[in-house]
């Protein structure tokens, strides 16, 4: 059982759904204020979607500051996962922990609805459940979703299969190279603007995100088991 | 203000916007933000120095703008 945070800022909206998506998939998943900086042993942290500081400034401008994120930025320097969802990816370019930047989408609307995405990589802990160029269907709620680097970065970002989900059919807002998920160079930070924690039950209309949470504990299965210890209904590393 | 090589959707709509009044010798629109910060500081160098940290920092995404300042006052 991974233990995993969901950062909550002012303006989050996602955060009881992804609170919930994970402990569906078997998380001890918890809430974490953003203005608290202990990620209590935190395996995994995952930024919701939503609008931190009312996207005042620029989409995640704000939350990147706040003192969490000194914590996710230590977590994540030290190898541990992270994702960001929607805003949460926003937060994590803003942040510097990804590449690029999410600007207003092409055609200035905001977009609700379900698109086509491919997985591109199965080697991040938020996508190794997956198979490798599978199709999904995972709805996109943004107006800030246009993800823009330079050519030489988005030239990297393709020979090091850092591109994490790929819009098919269509490019909804107008993103560089269809991106619409990327992870870092070691692989361990994620951002999607995607949100699969809309997706993961048949009674949401599909099941296709939830797999992005099953990932985090397939891993533990495969990677740490035995490792972790319940006592008196806390998870204790021996 | 958005680099000049991105697509800039809010300002091509301006322009859209003055085509159709008839200001058709828009050429182009670019939109940015414009921020009016009052400083405390001894001189207009080092007021103008705090302002582009401000700006390296938070006020502006190297990634995706461009930013002037200048100091009044």
């Amino acid at each position: 059982m991974q233990r995993v945070a969901v950062v909550v800022f002012p303006g989050s909206n996602c955060d009881a759904d992804t609170l919930d998506a994970a402990r569906a998939a078997g998380s001890d998943a918890y809430y974490v204020w953003h203005r608290d900086a202990n990620l209590q042993q935190a395996d995994a942290v995952i930024l919701p979607g939503g609008f931190s500081y009312g996207d005042y400034l620029r989409s995640g401008a704000i939350a990147r500051f706040s003192p969490v994120m000194r914590a996710v930025t230590a977590h994540a320097r030290a190898g541990g996962a992270v994702l960001g969802i929607c805003n949460g990816f926003q937060i994590l370019c803003e942040a510097g922990l990804l590449p690029g930047a999410l600007m207003r989408n092409a055609r200035l609307k905001f977009l609700s609805r379900p698109v086509r995405v491919r997985v591109e990589t199965t080697d991040t802990p938020f996508t190794r459940s997956y198979e490798q160029g599978e199709e999904l269907s995972l709805p996109i709620a943004h107006g800030d979703g246009r993800y823009v680097v330079d050519t030489r970065t988005a030239a990297e970002l393709e020979a090091q299969a850092q591109i994490v989900l790929r819009y098919v059919t269509e490019n909804p807002n107008g993103s560089t190279h269809d991106i619409g998920g990327v992870c870092n160079v070691a692989r361990n930070v994620v951002g999607i603007m995607p949100h699969p924690e809309r997706r993961n039950t048949p009674v949401l209309g599909g099941q296709d995100g939830a797999r992005v949470f099953l990932s985090l504990e397939a891993r533990n299965a495969t990677q740490h088991a035995g490792d972790m210890r319940a006592v008196d209904g806390r998870h204790l590393r021996v | 203000m958005p680099r000049a090589s991105l697509l800039d959707p809010q300002g091509q709509a301006v322009q859209h916007a003055l085509h159709s009044l008839g200001f058709g010798d828009v050429a182009g629109v670019r939109a940015g933000k414009h921020l009016v910060l009052q400083v405390q500081a001894a001189t207009r160098e080092e007021a103008a120095a705090k302002a582009r940290t401000m700006c390296d920092r938070l006020l502006a995404n190297p990634v995706t703008e461009d930013y002037e300042c200048s100091v009044s006052q």
